[in-house]
Formats: C-alpha cells, sequence, structure tokens
C-alpha cells in the first residue's frame, strides 16, 4: 500500500482517536497529580510528625516502584481483594500517585529554599501558620518549582502510554493495534512518535510562556534552574 | 505461609528476573555513559552540524515515550534492518540505553559548562592540547560534578526497565505477571515484586552514595549538586 | 633589535574585539633574565597582550618570536612553545580536583611525558622554590589566595619556561597575601628569570623591573627604567595615572 496514503488515510484519523483518549488521561491526571504533590509537600514540610511520615513513606514507595507494577497493581490487583476500577480509571489513579509523588519533591525543595524571614513577616502581621503558608510561602514555592512541575507534566504525558499495558487504548495502543493490523511497524510507530514529539515540544513552549507571564521582577531563578 | 511457600518454589524464576532486571540496568548504564560523555562533549566542544545532530538525537530520544521506543525498535527497526533474531534482552537493553545516552548526555555537558573557563586556559598556557586538556583536566572535574545528578539516572533506568515486559522480556515485572497468572496469588505476589523493586532501587543509590562520598574532593563540586 | 640576548620579541601586535580596537601596534624585545612590568588603566589591553604573546588569544596582525622561532602561526607547535612561555594568571586557575602537587606535576606527566617519580620529584622542588613543600597534599579549595597563587607559580616554573607572564597575580589577593607573592616574584628575577607582569604594585615595579612600560589605549604610551619614567620630568602620563590610582586607594 502507498506509504502517505496509509499514513494520512488509515494511520492518521486512527490515532486522533488514541489522542483523545491520551488527552483526557493527562488532563485527568495532571490537577490531581498537582494538588496531591502540593499536599504531600505541605504535609512533610509542615504536618506534624505522623503526618510527615506517612507523606514521606508514600514518596519513599511510589518512587521505589515501577509505573507499570503500580498499574498492574491497581488494576489487576485490587480486585483480588473486591476493589475494582475501570482501566482508565486504574491508569488515572496511578498516574495521579505516581506524577503527585515526584511533583511533591519539587515542591519541597521549592519550599525548603525559601527563607524563614517570609514566614515570619507573615505571622507578624497577623497570620496563622497556615494563613501564611497558603498566602505567601506557597505562591513562592510554586513559581520557583515550575521548571520541575513541568518536567513532571512531560513525563506525565509520555508515561500516559503506559495505560495502553492495562488495555486502554491510547495514542500508542491504537499505533499498535494499526501496526499489527496493518504490519507496518516503523512508519506507525515514528509517527506515534512524532505525535508525542509535538505534544512535549507543544508543553516546553508553553510552560516557558508560563514562566514568564508569572515571573516575580528579581525573584531567584538561579534557585528554581537549581531543583 | 501459603505465599511463602509460593515464593521459595518459584524462587529460580524470581531470582533469574531479578539478575535480568539488573543486567538491563546495567547494560544500558554501560551504553548511556558510553554515548552520552562523547555525546556531551560533542555538543560543547564540536562543530555546528555536530552540535545539531547529537540536539536532535537528544530531542528524539527524550521526547518519545519509553513504550513506544521499545514498540519501534523492537518491531520496527531491528528487524528491518535484518536484527529480527535478536533476544528481547538485547533490544530491551540497546534502547534503554539509546534512550539513556540522550539523557546522560544532557547531565555531562551541564557538567562540562558548569566548569569555569579559566581551567581550560590555564591547561593551553602549559601546552597541554585540547585533547589533553579535556581528558586530564576537563572531564575528571566533569565527572565528579555530574555523579549526583547520574545517580538519578540509576532508579530512573530501574523503574523504566520494567516497561520491557511490553516486548516480552523475561525481568522482573514479566516474572511477576507470569507467577501471578499461575498461582492466582495476585496482591501478595505484586506487593512483594514491588517490594523487590523497592530493595533494588535504593540499595543502588546507596552503593552510589558510597561512591559519591569516595571520590569526594575537599571544597570541590559541594556547590554544585 | 638584532641584540642575540633578546629571548621573546613582539612585533606591530594589534587585536581588535569586533569593532573594539584593543591593541593598536605593540612592538618590545625581551632580554634574558628582564623583568618588564606593564602598568595601564583598566581595559587597555594588557591582558590581551599577554594572551597573545602565547596565542591564547589569535593577534590580527603582527608576530611573536621566541629565541628567534615565530610563536605566530606555529601551528599545533604552539603547544611546544607554551611550554617555554609559562603564564600566571589573576584567579590562579589551578586545577581543583588536584592536589598542589599533582597541579605542578600534571602537565610533566601529560605533556613532557615524564616518569611519575621524576615528575613527582621536580613538582616538589618548584613547591620548595615557592615556599610550599608542606602543602603538597592540600586542595586548592583548601589553600589560601596567596598560597594557590604560589602553587600556579610553581606549576609554570615546573616547566622550565624561558619566560613567565604574570597577569595581575596579586589584584585578588590581601594585602599580607600579596607580599608573600611578591616576595616570590623577586626571588625569581633575582635568580635571572625572564618575566613580563602586568601590576599595579608600584613598589614592585620600582624595586624590580628593568623596565616600566606604561600603556594608553591599546599602546606603549611612556617606556623606560622605573627611575626615568618616575622621575624624568619628560614623562607625566604614567605619573598621572599613578597619582589618580593612589589618592583612589587612599579614600
Ligand atoms: N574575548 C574577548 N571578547 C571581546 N572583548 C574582549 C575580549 N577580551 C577582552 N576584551 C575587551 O578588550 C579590552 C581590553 O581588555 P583586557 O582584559 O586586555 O584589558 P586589561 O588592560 O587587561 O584590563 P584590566 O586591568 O581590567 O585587566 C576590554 O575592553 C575588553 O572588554
Ligand atoms: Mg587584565
Amino acid at each position: 500500500m502507498d506509504q502517505i496514503a496509509f499514513i494520512f488515510d488509515i494511520l492518521l484519523p486512527a490515532l486522533m482517536q488514541g489522542l483523545v483518549v491520551t488527552l483526557k488521561l493527562i488532563v485527568w491526571s495532571a490537577p490531581f497529580g498537582l494538588a496531591l504533590g502540593i499536599g504531600v509537600a505541605a504535609g512533610r514540610q509542615y504536618g506534624g510528625p505522623v503526618l510527615s511520615r506517612v507523606c514521606k513513606t508514600f514518596v519513599f514507595l511510589i518512587k521505589g516502584t515501577p509505573l507499570l507494577l503500580l498499574l498492574f497493581i491497581l488494576y489487576f490487583g485490587l480486585p483480588s481483594i473486591g476493589i475494582t476500577f475501570t482501566a482508565l480509571t486504574a491508569s488515572v489513579i496511578g498516574f495521579i500517585l505516581c506524577n503527585g509523588a515526584y511533583n511533591s519533591e519539587y515542591i519541597r525543595g521549592a519550599l525548603l529554599s525559601i527563607k524563614d524571614g517570609q514566614m515570619i513577616a507573615a505571622q507578624a502581621l497577623g497570620m496563622t501558620r497556615a494563613q501564611a503558608i497558603r498566602n505567601v510561602i506557597m505562591p513562592q514555592a510554586l513559581r520557583r518549582a515550575i521548571p520541575g512541575l513541568s518536567n513532571e507534566f512531560i513525563y506525565l504525558i509520555k508515561y500516559s502510554s503506559l495505560a495502553y499495558m492495562i488495555t486502554v487504548v491510547e495514542l500508542s495502543g491504537v499505533g499498535k493495534n494499526v501496526a499489527t493490523k496493518y504490519f507496518i511497524y516503523t512508519e506507525t510507530f515514528m509517527v506515534v512518535g512524532i505525535v508525542y514529539l509535538a505534544l512535549v515540544t507543544i508543553t516546553t513552549v508553553a510552560v516557558n510562556i508560563l514562566e514568564k507571564r508569572v515571573a516575580v521582577p528579581g525573584m531567584n531563578r538561579a534557585a528554581a534552574a537549581q531543583l | 505461609m501459603d505465599v511463602l511457600s509460593i515464593l521459595i518454589d518459584w524462587s529460580p524464576y524470581i531470582v533469574a528476573g531479578i539478575a535480568a532486571t539488573l543486567g538491563l540496568v546495567l547494560i544500558a548504564l554501560g551504553i548511556g555513559i558510553l554515548l552520552g560523555l562523547p555525546m556531551a562533549l560533542g555538543q560543547v566542544y564540536g562543530s555546528r552540524p555536530v552540535r545539531w545532530a547529537i540536539g536532535i538525537y537528544v530531542w528524539f530520544f527524550r521526547g518519545l515515550p519509553i513504550l513506544v521506543l521499545l514498540f519501534l525498535f523492537w518491531f520496527g527497526i531491528f528487524p528491518g534492518i535484518g536484527l529480527g533474531d535478536l533476544p528481547a534482552f538485547v533490544v530491551g537493553a540497546v534502547v534503554l540505553g539509546l534512550r539513556g545516552a540522550a539523557y546522560q548526555s544532557q547531565i555531562f555537558r551541564g557538567a562540562i559548562q558548569s566548569i569555569g573557563e579559566g581551567q581550560m586556559i590555564a591547561a593551553r598556557s602549559l601546552g597541554m592540547s585540547r585533547f589533553i586538556a579535556i581528558y586530564s583536566v576537563i572531564l575528571p572535574q566533569a565527572m565528579r560534578i555530574a555523579l549526583p545528578g547520574w545517580s538519578n539516572e540509576y532508579p530512573n533506568m530501574l523503574t523504566d526497565s520494567a516497561v520491557c515486559y511490553a516486548i516480552g522480556v523475561a525481568e522482573l515485572l514479566t516474572v511477576t505477571s507470569r507467577i501471578v497468572s499461575q498461582t492466582y496469588l495476585t496482591m501478595p505476589i505484586f506487593l512483594a515484586s514491588a517490594g523487590i523493586f523497592i530493595l533494588l532501587n535504593y540499595g543502588g543509590i546507596k552503593v552510589l552514595h558510597g561512591v559519591e562520598r569516595r571520590i569526594a574532593i575537599p571544597g570541590f563540586g559541594s556547590g554544585a549538586v | 633589535m638584532s641584540d642575540n640576548n633578546i629571548v621573546l620579541r613582539v612585533e606591530d601586535i594589534h587585536k581588535s574585539f569586533g569593532n573594539n580596537e584593543v591593541l593598536r601596534g605593540i612592538s618590545f624585545g625581551v632580554r634574558r633574565g628582564e623583568t618588564k612590568v606593564f602598568i595601564g588603566p583598566s581595559g587597555t589591553g594588557k591582558s590581551t597582550l599577554l594572551r597573545c604573546i602565547n596565542q591564547l588569544t589569535i593577534p590580527d596582525r603582527g608576530s611573536v618570536w621566541l629565541d628567534g622561532e615565530e610563536v605566530t602561526n606555529s601551528g599545533a607547535r604552539i603547544n611546544y612553545f607554551r611550554q617555554k612561555i609559562g603564564m600566571v594568571f589573576q584567579n590562579y586557575y589551578l586545577f581543583d580536583h588536584l592536589t598542589a602537587l599533582k597541579n605542578v606535576e600534571l602537565a610533566l606527566l601529560k605533556v613532557r611525558g615524564m616518569s611519575r617519580s621524576e615528575a613527582r620529584e621536580k613538582a616538589l622542588t618548584e613547591l620548595r622554590q615557592v615556599g610550599l613543600e608542606d602543602w603538597a597534599d592540600h586542595y586548592p579549595a583548601e589553600l589560601s589566595g596567596g598560597q594557590a597563587q604560589r602553587v600556579s607559580i610553581a606549576r609554570a616554573l615546573a616547566m622550565d619556561p624561558d619566560v613567565i607572564l604574570f597577569d595581575e597575580p596579586t589584584s585578588a589577593l590581601d594585602p599580607e597575601l600579596t607580599r608573600e607573592v611578591l616576595e616570590v616574584m623577586k626571588k625569581l628575577a633575582l635568580q635571572g628569570m625572564t618575566m613580563l607582569v602586568v601590576t599595579h604594585e608600584m613598589g614592585f615595579a620600582c624595586s624590580v623591573a628593568t623596565e616600566i612600560l606604561f600603556m594608553e589605549n591599546g599602546v606603549v604610551a611612556e617606556q623606560g627604567t622605573p627611575d626615568l619614567l618616575m622621575h624624568d620630568p619628560k614623562f607625566t602620563r604614567m605619573k598621572n595615572f599613578i597619582g589618580q590610582f593612589d589618592s583612589y586607594r587612599g579614600d
């Protein structure tokens, strides 16, 4: 079959459907992953001994376990103890846990880089600790964590492909199915790869713009770049 | 009790799975250094076309999901160039290594670029050739500066190696799912497997930290971590 | 200048960076054992001149000769000439991953191809020369600025250079440490080492220099023995410059 025809008439339309699923995975995972990351980082940094221990252990376990194994546990493992998710839900939960754990590391690093004076100044104005964290510390820390967080977001885009391993037919899954059906492997996976490259590159550009938008003049970028 | 005896029954397979996982990781890290270091040098000291070519390589291998890379090479590229008979283990290690090289080259590049230009100037002023200067002044410093960042490649590589399950490499995750499907002791087996991964992960990190301490030089690189 | 005692000859060196014409025709000869001191305002091209001599910066025009051989346009042989032309930098540029001893040894091993024991012995001799034998096993980060600069002098000396270029060797140092470095340099001068020194240390210049060259706007504006430049009323520019410098310092 003509390659061009294959790519444009068969592969790309199919990939569009896969892309929708991939985007769905990302859009569901990213906000909760960020929220989890903030929560875990704050819990670890400002929580009591028990909470901070729990947060630390959570990060330790998630970072130590391959994401694919985590997905297997959520999708194939949990039903054996009576908890059943759809493949899509299991994937999203897995991505949130993983993304959240890694995000929390960047946010914690950023929290540590905020000088003590900020907390003291906020409390001197009559803010409670929680208010100070929410209104003074976090906004600064999140800005500093942007490079790291966007890296994790890019990882999320790429690792969303693992959902296919638990039967979610997203971008790479569609690619695999088409490739197998037509016996055209190299071209198919190259095109699939290019779609991911496009997603990643667009994100990188968007992040750069975002970073400029939220930048505060004079706030130390060097500290953020180091993370 | 049940689980334990099953684990003992399957222990030869588990050990083989662990060996395959570590084999993937070590070979891939090795390929990553062997390619990543020259690539970093090329990106810093090379001519424009060289820098450009390496940039494309890095962009490509960092931009694609590991799963898609594995599919691409396993189903497409290797059979396409007549290497369809390569064992999945070899393909997995090579793909992880090629991808690792892209990541590692950026770690090394950053380290090389963080070394003050004075080091090169002083070396050249003593009559060292560019090659000798790079080899005996720049690289020994760059490697030390790069080590903490490089150490992160180990856990990343370890967790990524599990994706080789997708092309049928008999590594730890593949062995795990095989045991699960034979014994139906789903959760305990998965959790045991996660435990092994976690041990390998943090055990390896401990070893690497030990190496970092051993090659530490007073006052050197401490700021660059 | 057909004086056959001339070890280094610099002829009509020009260098521009973009539109910035930094060196505008500099020529001089250096006899064996001489110490020439270069003085001049910041940005006049003193560092650029020194770097042109050992080709760390390639001049646009002009030539440099060492012992009758051309250093400019010497291709790969430049690495030979650089061994014969030592250089000491304002910020020492010690190799940060190596001990003082290894800093001195490195080029002996890698460039000269000496055996380990030879290189070690030679390096220790040079460290003794600058009074740092006891600090041989310390890393650069463990040395004071003055010690680091002395190690870098030993590193240059180890190559048995015909001439050493010093680019503001004490500008990064406290007065106390400046003194210990200047003492080492003075000793070298007395031992007959040929040296070109860019410095603001007038005391050193007056007591050690065989000749002072006052540079301004990329040319040598005044040139002569310290005595001449300091006391002959014909010369005013350097005195003015030093005057400013002193009152600035006095503030
Ligand atoms: N690599 C370079 N690229 C562009 N401009 C340069 C370069 N090196 C030096 N210059 C410029 O050349 C001029 C002379 O610099 P140079 O360092 O030689 O002066 P200097 O006399 O040593 O001054 P100082 O006393 O401050 O060390 C300066 O204007 C400087 O900005
Ligand atoms: Mg200068």
